[in-house]
């Protein structure tokens, strides 16, 4: 089907454009709407790879509620002109240099070890019974282990958003 | 459909060689968390592939299990910003070098 091809190429190029701005921006606002364009675009990829569950989840879940945390996060630092200036000063284009030849040596690696195969997906679709069967079957500890810890991750949060964090310093 | 496996997987390490680099250069602690949200986001992408290929539900169980730790570094991750942000009023990352507590 030459119609999937062209929107996971199309898809593909939008979440590769739009995640390259998301970290190279100085403006962290700017930067968020964009990583929310690069989820979206990861999203409609699951939809074609045959992964809805996980195309919706990526949308409410990510692109929802992880991105909403990042926005409210954002607006209640309030930076500003300020922040960007801050930015513009540490982020000079030499910096980038040495990291993108690291990370570039890593890609090209991976590339190698993944040219030696041509399969194609076969593309049929696996459903959220599929999905919901296996995950409350033979992964029913995994789900345990991850129940603890987003409780951990919740006790954690709370702990550290406290405002009063710094007074008791001595005490701990 | 007509994808290839590799495509999928290439995409994957595209994004995670363009999360990693913003983890390595970025100083502001926001744009490092997002760059390893970028980088959580192509893992789950190669798992959501690779389950694609064997028609198995597996790679999206790992995605989810991938969403969850997502959910929770970022839940802790922008609380250490806040309580960063209060107490050197910056967020640059190298002023929280000195871990003296």
């Amino acid at each position: 089907m030459i119609l999937e091809q062209i929107l996971f190429y199309v898809a593909a190029t939008v979440s590769l454009v739009s995640t390259i701005l998301a970290v190279t921006r100085h403006n962290a606002s700017h930067a968020l709407i964009y990583l929310i364009i690069s989820l979206l675009a990861s999203a409609i990829i699951f939809f074609l790879l045959g992964a809805p569950f996980a195309a919706i989840l990526e949308v409410v879940i990510y692109a929802g509620a992880i991105m909403v945390l990042f926005v409210f996060v954002v607006m209640m630092l309030n930076l500003g002109a300020p922040g960007v200036n801050q930015e513009r000063e540490w982020l000079r284009p030499s910096m980038w240099i040495f990291p993108a030849i690291l990370t570039l040596v890593l890609f090209f690696e991976m590339v190698f070890v993944l040219s030696s195969s041509a399969v194609l997906l076969p593309g049929e679709e696996i459903g959220p019974k599929q999905v919901g069967l296996l995950l409350f079957g033979p992964y029913v500890l995994a789900v345990e282990i991850a129940s603890m810890l987003l409780l951990a991750g919740l006790v954690g949060a709370y702990h550290l958003g406290r405002r009063y964090l710094d007074q008791d310093r001595g005490a701990g | 459909m007509s994808i290839p496996m590799e495509h999928g997987l290439l995409l994957a390490g595209i994004l995670f060689c363009i999360g990693l680099t913003g983890v390595i250069v970025r100083r502001n602690i926001i744009f490092i968390l997002m760059s390893i949200e970028v980088m959580l986001n192509a893992c789950g992408l190669a798992f959501i592939t690779v389950g694609a290929r064997w028609g198995a539900a597996d790679g999206q169980i790992m995605f989810m299990l991938i969403l969850t730790i997502a959910a929770a570094e970022v839940a802790v991750g922008l609380g250490l910003l806040l309580q960063v942000h209060r107490r050197f009023h910056s967020i640059d990352i190298d002023q929280a070098s000195s871990l003296r507590g």
